[in-house]
């Protein structure tokens, strides 16, 4: 880490924050002026970032590996007794895979967003803060310090509170907006903490003096305190990442349009929490119990996530479960140690392709459907949508992990991780995943087959069909909408076999990651490809009995608890109520009432008092001369008293 | 030095009643009996000064202090109303237990530091004196204090000025002129009023004495001659009466000095017969008698 | 007989005339008063004169006595007023001072 590369282009590094940063405040700044125009500067702005970190890219392509590392410091930030952070930019390759992914898939999902909104009036507004977003993501990967990536860190959240809001005319979009605030929030405490203590036991946050230290020093630095570290940085990725125990608000959430879904709540800001634990790699193998949390964390989340989209007939909010159950994944392979950093990292990439793909196949399905998103009253969509309906199915296959698409390179490898090592954790790791796996397959499947096969829900016009289904005009999308689904479908399809070629992708962060030795799992390889071949094709045989060949019920139908639960995300916000939002009113309504009676009462009976005292001796003021006089007269006595005493 | 037999007894005598005099101004309820007491006071003060080698402010306090400061009180309580008595019951609440308690106290502590003090011996003012008492005290107060003299001159010339700002009446009316009275006593004439001023008892009259009326030019005794708290007493005498009255007396005493003694005196009470007894001496000739 | 005897009397003129002060409503009985209690530290000042064989005592006797005069002017002054306006000589009656 400590070798300075020898890229040319490493200057460029902070106009790839620049640039989409300079775009979101002409678009905000200048305000109405530019709402004919303002959605082209906005996609313009991002495609030229995406333009200079493939030059970039490029660039350190040609350096030899050993050399990829790098810091671009533009200058001091913080210098002020023992804290010296700079305002740096850290490239390297784990840095520059996530330029890429957000430059792209974004600047994708801009163009996609030109069409989408086309009939908003706030546009403009919409592309600055997307704009923001990208900024401030690229500044949360290509920070060299916690600091800074703190900022970039509060930076999507602040765009993601600011997008899911958008329509802020109806209250619950508001609403959810506040609660993936304050959710993440939390996990933002966790950052906070971890920096605190990093800063007491190393004296510096920025990455290159940390990870080191940490790496070497586990002793000299005492395990305790990076096992805080650890958990206190797992529980800013579970905010926010949406895993176990903050998720709550990434169903919510999907009350954003869907361009932001698509590109925040799939792609990027929710991998940011893998991103920051990766980053942190040695700091967690250094604190073997934070990993094993992180591990465990993520079996949990994963197959939380896949259960609670079975039974979600929004066909966001089962994307939304979706995603949340594979970041569980990438959380998995981050908590096992080197040998799952890079599986992580690859399988966040080909996640970004497909999750964002099938998300603006979605935007592309509501936009047909007038905007409706339940599940139920769709069906029969395929022949009339045929580019959202094949690039929706590659994406399908993508995530079930059919081979060759992307999903089987990254998701297998993950599963291959999991059932290595010993004792019990090979066993339950592995099982967990394997399991995930198939009830993906089940819950993915449900939600192409209901939406794009089977009988129609819907009628297209007053006189045919029933007359309790709402009439719909499906029509495919607009080219602008259709063409960046066309690319991430390629995407889909070739990304992950092109990247596992030779261990490439591996070996391409080996500079960050560090180089692992191949472990066997504690089953054959061939064996656990097969398992989950099968699981999967299970899933879907399920599904397809379920969804496309018998009649899907308007209605949710009776259906058991475990059911009935899911449809109910687990009782997750029932849980959250009662466990901390119902404490803390009442803890706040309880210091209200103290402060009322005991401070307010306390100071006001005070200034009572001397008010009541104030009235009693006012009475001495009676305009009776006399009574001043004799006033006079003992104070006389009294000083004559005195005398007396004294003299004698 | 200790004072000597004779200042002892003028003190113990003067000093007990001076003692009273006080306490009679404290509990005297007429104010006039209280400025009487401490004028008493006062007067003794003056002559224990004399007593204690201070003739000259002896006579000080009785030309400044009872002539004219107390004569002033007088005034003033002639102007404010002699009857106004204190009520005897206390308007604030136990001012009275007060009162008493602190003035007791206070003599008591007065008393206390007084016995407690310790004095030097006595010296007597005979060694410092000059030529006499007004001298030494003229050495002092126009040599080391003349200053302090200018300014308390100052203080009394502000002082008489004050008095008279402070009592100066204003008139709120238009101060009616000569020709204004006058012009309203004729108008009042219709109502009965004179122009001229009533004439004293006497003028006309027989008789002088306040409760006889006067008679008018027409000989008819004039009512308003006598005092109205007589006429409202009734005491007031007809004119006819004291006359008869006084031809008897002088026609008795007449009669004495002729020498014919107090024989015919049945026709004294007899009213009505002026010419009964003869008596000529009641002045003019040309008197009939008609005198009622 | 002690000279200091002539002090007794002093404070108890003294403690009679400010009880006067107290006791009595009408003005110009309290006014009596005061100067009681004046006469009587006159009555101390010349004592002292006579103890210490000064004559200042005295003389702060005749400047008390003067200022007495004045006082006495000017406070009965105030009383004629105050009774040309309230038809009242009693000090209960200026207490518009009460809160």
């Amino acid at each position: 880490m400590d070798t300075q590369t020898t890229m040319q282009t490493l200057s460029l590094a902070p106009w790839l924050v620049a640039t989409p940063m300079i775009g979101a405040l002409v678009l905000l700044v200048a305000g109405r002026r530019t709402d004919r125009w303002g959605h082209w500067l906005g996609v313009l702005a991002s495609a030229a970032t995406f333009v200079v970190g493939l030059v970039m890219l490029l660039d350190m392509l040609g350096t030899p590996a050993d050399q990829r590392v790098g810091t671009q410091t533009v200058g001091t930030w913080i210098d002020s007794g023992p804290l010296h952070v700079d305002l740096g930019f850290q490239v390297d390759p784990l840095s520059m895979t996530f330029v890429m992914l957000v430059t792209f898939v974004g600047t994708l999902i801009h163009v996609y967003s030109v069409a989408y909104m086309d009939h908003d009036v706030d546009r403009r507004r919409f592309f600055g803060y997307l704009n923001l977003f990208v900024a401030a993501m690229l500044l949360l990967v290509l920070a060299d310090s916690y600091l800074l990536l703190f900022v970039g860190w509060e930076g999507v959240g602040l765009a993601s509170f600011l997008l899911i809001g958008f329509w802020d005319g109806k209250r619950e979009n508001a609403v959810a907006g506040k609660k993936a605030f304050v959710m993440n929030r939390v996990g933002d405490m966790g950052l906070i903490v971890a920096m605190m203590l990093l800063l007491a036991t190393f004296g510096s946050l920025s990455f290159g003096t940390v990870l080191p230290a940490a790496g070497e020093g586990a002793t000299a630095a005492g395990q305790g305190v990076l096992t805080a570290v650890g958990l206190m940085l797992l529980l800013a990725a579970c905010g926010k990442s949406a895993q176990l125990p903050l998720q709550a608000w990434l169903g919510d959430a999907m009350a954003g349009p869907t361009p932001v879904s698509a590109l925040i709540h799939a792609a990027t800001m929710v991998t940011a929490g893998v991103y920051l634990l990766v980053r942190s790699g040695p700091i967690l193998e250094a604190a073997p119990d934070a990993q094993l949390v992180v591990a465990i964390v993520g079996a949990l989340t994963l197959l939380f996530g896949a259960v609670v989209g079975t039974a979600k007939d929004d066909i966001k909010k089962a994307l939304a479960a979706s995603t949340m159950s594979q970041i569980g994944y990438m959380m998995l392979a981050a908590g096992l140690g080197p040998i799952g950093y890079a599986f992580a990292i690859f399988h966040l990439l080909t996640h970004g392709f497909f999750k964002a793909g099938l998300f603006l196949g979605a935007g592309s399905v509501m936009h047909a459907m007038d905007d409706d998103v339940n599940m139920r009253r769709f069906g029969g969509l395929a022949r009339l949508l045929p580019v959202t309906a094949i690039t929706m199915g590659l994406g399908w296959l993508a995530i079930l992990g059919v081979p060759p698409f992307s999903g089987f390179w990254s998701k297998d490898k993950i599963i291959e991780a999991a059932f290595v090592g010993e004792g019990w954790r090979p066993w339950v790791f592995g099982l967990a995943a394997l399991l995930g796996a198939g009830i993906t397959a089940y819950y993915m499947s449900r939600l192409f087959f209901m939406t794009f096969m089977g009988r129609r829900r819907w009628r297209p016009d007053e006189r045919s069909g029933d007359d309790g289904a709402p009439v719909r005009h499906p029509h495919e999308a607009p080219r602008l909408m259709t063409w960046p689904m066309i690319v991430l479908a390629a995407g889909s399809v070739f990304l992950g076999g092109i990247l596992a070629l030779g261990d490439r992708f591996v070996t391409w962060l080996e500079p960050v990651t560090g180089h692992v030795e191949h472990h066997e799992p504690v089953l054959p390889v061939w064996l656990l490809m097969t398992l989950t071949l099968a699981l999967v094709v299970l899933g879907a045989f399920l599904a397809f009995r379920q969804y496309w060949v018998a009649a899907v019920p308007v209605e949710p139908p009776p259906a058991p608890a475990v059911v009935r639960a899911a449809r109910v995300d687990l009782y997750q916000d029932a849980v959250n109520e009662s466990l901390v939002m119902r404490p803390g009113q009442y803890l706040t309504r309880a210091l209200v009432y103290s402060d009322r009676t005991a401070v307010d009462g306390g100071w006001l009976g005070l200034a009572g008092g001397i008010g009541r005292l104030g009235a009693r001796l006012r009475r001495m003021q009676n305009g009776y001369v006399r009574s001043y006089a004799a006033t006079m007269l003992g104070g006389l006595g009294v000083v004559g008293l005195v005398v007396w005493v004294l003299a004698s | 030095m200790t004072a000597s037999g004779a200042e002892a007894a003028l003190f113990w005598v003067l000093a007990p009643l001076m003692v009273l005099a006080a306490l009679g101004l404290l509990f005297a309820r007429k104010a006039v009996h209280a400025a009487v007491c401490v004028m008493f006071v006062m007067v003794g003060l003056a002559i224990l000064y004399v007593a204690q080698e201070a003739p000259f402010l002896g006579v000080v306090q009785v030309v400044v202090y009872t002539g004219a400061v107390m004569m002033l009180f007088l005034f003033v309580l002639m102007l404010v109303g002699v009857d106004s008595a204190d009520s005897l019951t206390e308007t604030i609440k136990g001012q009275r237990w007060l009162g008493v308690l602190l003035g007791l106290g206070l003599v008591v502590v007065l008393l206390g530091v007084i016995a407690q003090a310790a004095f030097p011996p006595a010296v007597g003012l005979a060694a410092s004196e000059e030529l006499t008492n007004p001298v030494a005290l003229a050495r002092v107060l126009l040599g080391d204090y003349v200053l302090a003299m200018e300014v308390v001159g100052v203080l009394l010339v502000t002082a008489a000025l004050a008095g008279l700002v402070l009592t100066h009446r204003r008139r709120l009316s238009v101060r009616p002129t000569q020709r204004v009275l006058a012009a309203a006593r004729v108008a009042a004439l219709p109502q009965g009023s004179t122009l001229t001023p009533l004439p004293a008892p006497g003028v006309y009259a027989q008789n002088n004495a306040m409760d006889t009326p006067a008679l008018g030019p027409d000989g008819e005794p004039l009512p308003h001659s006598v005092p109205r708290v007589l006429r409202i007493r009734g005491q007031e005498r007809s004119a006819t009466a004291v006359l008869a009255e006084e031809e008897t007396l002088v026609a008795r005493d007449d009669l004495r000095v002729l020498g014919v003694g107090p024989a015919a005196d049945t026709t004294v009470e007899q009213v009505g017969d002026p010419v009964a007894t003869g008596t000529t001496d009641e002045g003019s000739d040309d008197e009939d008698g008609e005198v009622r | 007989m002690e000279i200091t005897n002539y002090l007794g009397l002093a404070a108890i003129l003294f403690a009679i005339g400010a009880t006067t002060v107290l006791l009595r409503r009408n003005a110009i009985v309290v006014f009596m008063g005061v100067e009681l209690m004046l006469n009587a530290t006159n009555l101390a000042f010349v004592t002292f004169a006579r103890i210490h064989g000064d004559v200042t005592g005295q003389v702060l006797a005749f400047f008390v006595m003067v200022v007495a005069a004045a006082e006495v002017v000017v406070g009965l002054a105030i009383i004629i007023t105050i009774f040309r306006s309230r038809r009242s000589a009693s000090v209960d009656d200026v207490n518009l001072l009460h809160s």
